[in-house]
């Protein structure tokens, strides 16, 4: 009746689960209360759980990563504990099986449902805004991309509680992922999990590239698109490029587990090295998903804090989309070790180099535009600072691991581990930050608290700095990556260290809960009535903070770069008509978060056997979909006194202001 | 900010110091190593070129054009200059095609499967990857030993590798780079080692749960020690043939160092061809061949070619 799922999938006898679970629990049933007595159930079913709207949808993207990034940032914590308590030959307190687990869920969390929804969230709160748009072109699509992001991180998050996670690693490679070496059902969370929520983010890349392609307002041309823009529409590139791959290379493994097929096992003719080859034809374009929209971020927050137009500007999007080309040939540079001749190598080396050309022009262009400006240390512009510094170390690295006869020496190793934590924590995670603190008051309509937000800062740069930097120097001294416990007193000073700057990242991380806390405490003394609280230079901050659903009265007339930075110098103004017109909008529906709940039904039912479950599941969903398609009734006008009505409001404050 | 490059400059002063002499990729035992830790320094070196100066540029632009000093020149307007950008491509792109070439150059000369030039005669290993403990086979000499390797100094040693398992990567830091063991196919590895001493041989691929404890130790004797060992590992008291190989291949962790008398012949190809892999499928082929040398010394990517 119930598959493979039975009392025994409650990890019981794991106390460091156990607690983990009934705090959540606890968490769950407070947050719940909360909701409840205040009586906000309506509210939140209204205008979040069935909101078409691109900035609420944006925003719940954003709140699911911050949550997410506290569960991985834990998996981290541990790991790092155990290293360090491990170091002398002890067993430390974790034991394989459940060490194992948490590194595969700590590197899929991180970047599947931490970095990728960041990703998706800012560019649904900016893109539209940058473009003058009014939402996105398919609204429906992306509350249910978002919808079934949220059945991915769900699962993934009842595997701690029911069953277990995959011990494998996160990029699961065949033939430890199969069957054979792995029966439990984690690599099917693993699948499953990424499978569903992937869906949804490929569905989100077709959506932004029509956006950006069909939405933008009058008079912007592709090359006078803000960077930030370019960066979504190059990432929306990648992921329709890369994506299928990951569902197609999964499908096959999930073939292999489920009906006995022999893609990438090592027996009856399988090849697991082909796996290896498809998960990084998808794994590498990936990592430039993370990074592009935090090189467009950069990109916006140099020329505002620098009040200054942003230099280079051809040069970074002709280097973005070389940036978006190369990152499809260079996937081999991963497995250089796994036996390609001495000309597949090099190639793959070379090529690997060359993008190093246009990532050097970009943090070269983000310099010049400082260059004779009018520099100011707010708070995103100190992430971006401290990214320009620690960016170039990784970058150098990356540049070292792509020589084929250095990374012989060095794959595999902490120096690897150390390689790209700092890119992607000194990148893109750097880059999410000052996007979250740049764009929060144009998102709620008022600033973070700056004070925490300085302090959270610094513990996060120099926690990383004491976090990874061992770790080179841990990779030089021959230390492999993923090593539960080891006899070698050497390492010891080192990962003592380590977890030294892990506590200080944790001061960072509760810097920024307290800067959450506090400014929504006290969100009408950081009110912002302007819209504009950095000096802005692009579409976003010509509107109100936060914007009205519709975002703009009437679409801007754009003729330049810097669009609004054009609009204050010359004085004219978007917001002063007197004739408003009747507005076209989506309708709100629950149809996304429907479809999804039986796609998380039918992909729980998968995990474990349950047919029937799953057959009754997938029968929901499609039915839901049908449903969808027959309603009529998906837009609506706002009549022109509403409009006026909204706007005569933010006239109002303007004044005030 | 000034503080934070504080912080950073006496971490890394630090850092020198306590390393001391244990960083092992500095210090190599053997050419091969030694090879690829000059490339490592090179390649540092040639980028510090660029990531020097670009350091350096963003805290004097950043102080110098800070919004408090009005005495900088302020030109909001000022965003493109075909000067700067012809620097801005060029260099790096200068930068690379030297270190393109030398990495086209280097990873010829360092392709692990390419036989080291040497007068000495190589000795050859068959290395077997088995859940989770490493077994040496000595074609030429009839011996097997498990978790520990010998090999005589200044002789090359010429690796095949497979595993008999999930994937993973044969690697001794102190002798040179590493190349993945996989079921079912042989990869190469080719090492040297120029001084006496004892190294540290480790998995480092993740492949389950005893991943932590697999390592080997890897020793290089003088050739009258070698000769010693090789002697004491004849007098063992079981050799290795099918049953036993089944027995040890059966996953443990920490296997002791075992030592076996004989081994019974073709046993490595026979643990390759049981997956029925990549190779079987060129097997009719081989087999008329039928040269267990010729297949051992073979490479796996030059079949596929031969197939055509």
């Amino acid at each position: 009746m119930f598959g493979k799922l039975s009392w025994d999938a409650i990890p019981t006898s794991e106390p460091i689960v156990m607690y983990t679970l009934a705090f959540v629990g606890l968490m769950g049933v407070a947050l719940v209360g909360t909701i409840t007595w205040k009586r906000k159930w309506g509210y939140i079913w209204r205008e979040w759980f069935t909101t078409v709207d691109h900035k609420k949808i944006g925003c719940m993207y954003i709140i699911v990563a911050l949550v997410m990034l506290l569960r991985g940032f834990s998996d981290a914590i541990m790991m790092r504990t155990q290293q360090a308590m491990a170091a002398s030959g002890g067993p430390g307190y974790l034991p394989p099986e459940h060490y194992d687990q948490i590194f595969t869920a700590h590197g899929t969390i991180m970047i599947f449902f931490m970095a990728m929804p960041f990703v998706a969230g800012l560019m649904n709160v900016v893109v539209p805004l940058q473009i003058g748009a009014r939402d996105v072109a398919y609204p429906f699509l992306n509350a249910l991309s978002f919808w079934l992001f949220v059945v991915g991180a769900a699962l993934v998050n009842i595997s701690l509680g029911v069953g277990e996670f995959a011990r494998t690693g996160w990029v699961a490679y065949p033939p430890l992922s199969e069957l054979g070496y792995s029966p439990g059902v984690g690599v099917d969370y693993y699948i499953w999990s990424l499978q569903i929520s992937g869906i949804g983010t490929l569905l989100t890349g077709v959506n932004f590239f029509v956006t950006i392609l069909k939405m933008r307002t009058e008079g912007m041309t592709l090359f006078k698109m803000p960077v930030f823009t370019w960066n979504a529409l190059c990432t929306s590139i990648l992921i329709l490029a890369a994506f299928p791959i990951l569902t197609a290379t999964l499908l096959m493994l999930t073939l292999d587990r489920y009906l006995g097929m022999h893609f990438f096992t090592n027996e009856a003719g399988g090849n697991p090295m082909m796996y290896v080859n498809l998960i990084w034809a998808w794994g590498h374009p990936e990592v430039y998903i993370l990074i592009l929209p935090a090189f467009g971020i950069f990109s916006e927050i140099a020329a505002t804090f620098s009040s200054k137009r942003l230099f280079g500007y051809v040069s970074l999007v002709w280097a973005t989309i070389a940036i978006t080309i190369l990152s499809f040939i260079v996937w081999l540079h991963h497995f250089f070790t796994m036996g390609a001749g001495a000309n597949v190598n090099a190639f793959f080396g070379i090529m690997t180099m060359i993008i190093a050309v246009p990532t050097g022009v970009k943090i070269f262009t983000w310099l010049f535009t400082m260059y004779r400006g009018r520099v100011r240390f707010e708070t995103p512009m100190l992430w971006t600072l401290g990214f320009i510094l620690t960016f170039s170390i990784g970058g150098m690295t990356g540049v070292l691991l792509a020589v084929p006869g250095a990374d012989f020496l060095l794959h595999n190793s902490l120096f690897l581990i150390a390689h790209f934590h700092n890119v992607i924590i000194g990148g893109a995670v750097f880059g999410y930050m000052a996007g979250l603190t740049y764009w929060f008051p144009k998102a709620f309509g008022f600033r973070l608290n700056d004070r925490l937000g300085r302090i959270s800062f610094w513990c996060w740069i120099i926690g990383f700095y004491f976090a990874f930097m061992p770790s080179y120097v841990l990779g030089f001294m021959g230390m492999t990556r993923r090593l539960n416990h080891f006899d070698n007193p050497e390492w010891r000073p080192w990962l003592m260290l380590e977890l030294l700057g892990v506590g200080i990242i944790l001061c960072g991380v509760a810097a920024q809960l307290l800067q959450l806390y506090a400014s929504i405490r006290n969100r009408h003394r950081y009110r912002d009535l302007t819209g504009d609280p950095w000096d802005g230079r692009t579409l976003e901050w010509a509107t109100a903070s936060p914007p009205p659903f519709y975002n703009f009265a009437e679409q801007p007339r754009v003729d330049d770069l810097d669009a609004y930075w054009g609009m204050k110098e010359r004085g004219i103004s978007t917001l002063l008509h007197t004739d408003y017109r009747s507005i076209h909008m989506p309708r709100n529906t629950s149809m996304g978060l429907v479809i999804s709940v039986f796609a998380l039904i039918a992909s729980f039912a998968l995990v474990w056997h349950i047919w029937w479950m799953v057959i009754a599941g997938f029968l929901a969903a499609v039915a839901s979909m049908i449903v969808r398609s027959y309603d009529d009734d998906i837009d609506f006008f706002v009549p022109a006194e509403e409009v006026a009505r909204i706007e005569r409001a933010r006239i109002k404050d303007l004044a005030e202001a | 900010m000034k503080r934070t490059i504080g912080y950073c400059l006496g971490y890394l002063a630090a850092s020198f110091l306590l390393a001391g002499c244990n960083l092992i990729i500095f210090h190599p035992k053997g050419d091969v190593a030694r090879d690829e830790r000059d490339l490592i320094v090179l390649a540092t070196g040639l980028m510090l070129l660029v990531v020097v100066p670009v350091i350096g540029m963003m805290f004097v632009f950043a102080y110098r054009y800070r919004a408090t000093n009005k005495k900088a020149r302020y030109s909001p307007r000022w965003a493109s200059s075909h000067k700067i950008e012809a620097i801005v491509w060029g260099v790096p792109f200068l930068i690379i095609c030297v270190l393109g070439w030398v990495t086209w150059q280097t990873t010829h000369k360092l392709d692990p499967y390419r036989p080291l030039d040497s007068d000495v005669a190589p000795l050859n290993v068959e290395v077997v990857a088995t859940d989770w403990k490493w077994l040496f086979i000595y074609p030429d000499l009839g011996i097997a030993s498990v978790n520990e390797l010998a090999m005589p100094v200044y002789t090359p040693v010429s690796f095949t590798i497979t595993s008999d398992g999930a994937m993973t990567s044969f690697f001794i830091p102190a002798l040179g780079g590493q190349i993945y063991a996989m079921a079912g196919m042989q990869t190469k590895l080719h090492l040297i080692a120029n001084e006496i001493g004892q190294f540290r041989g480790i998995a480092a691929n993740y492949n389950g749960k005893g991943f932590s404890d697999m390592h080997f130790s890897t020793r290089s004797l003088s050739g009258a020690d070698f000769e010693a060992w090789v002697a004491s590992v004849k007098r063992a008291s079981q050799p290795l043939d099918q049953a036993t190989y089944a027995k040890l291949a059966k996953p443990t962790i920490k296997h002791p160092i075992t030592y076996y008398s004989s081994v019974q012949e073709r046993l490595f190809l026979n643990i390759v061809d049981k997956y029925e892999g990549m190779n079987k499928a060129n097997q009719s082929r081989q087999a008329r061949r039928d040269d267990n040398l010729e297949r051992t010394t073979q490479q796996p990517g030059l079949i596929a070619e031969e197939h055509q």
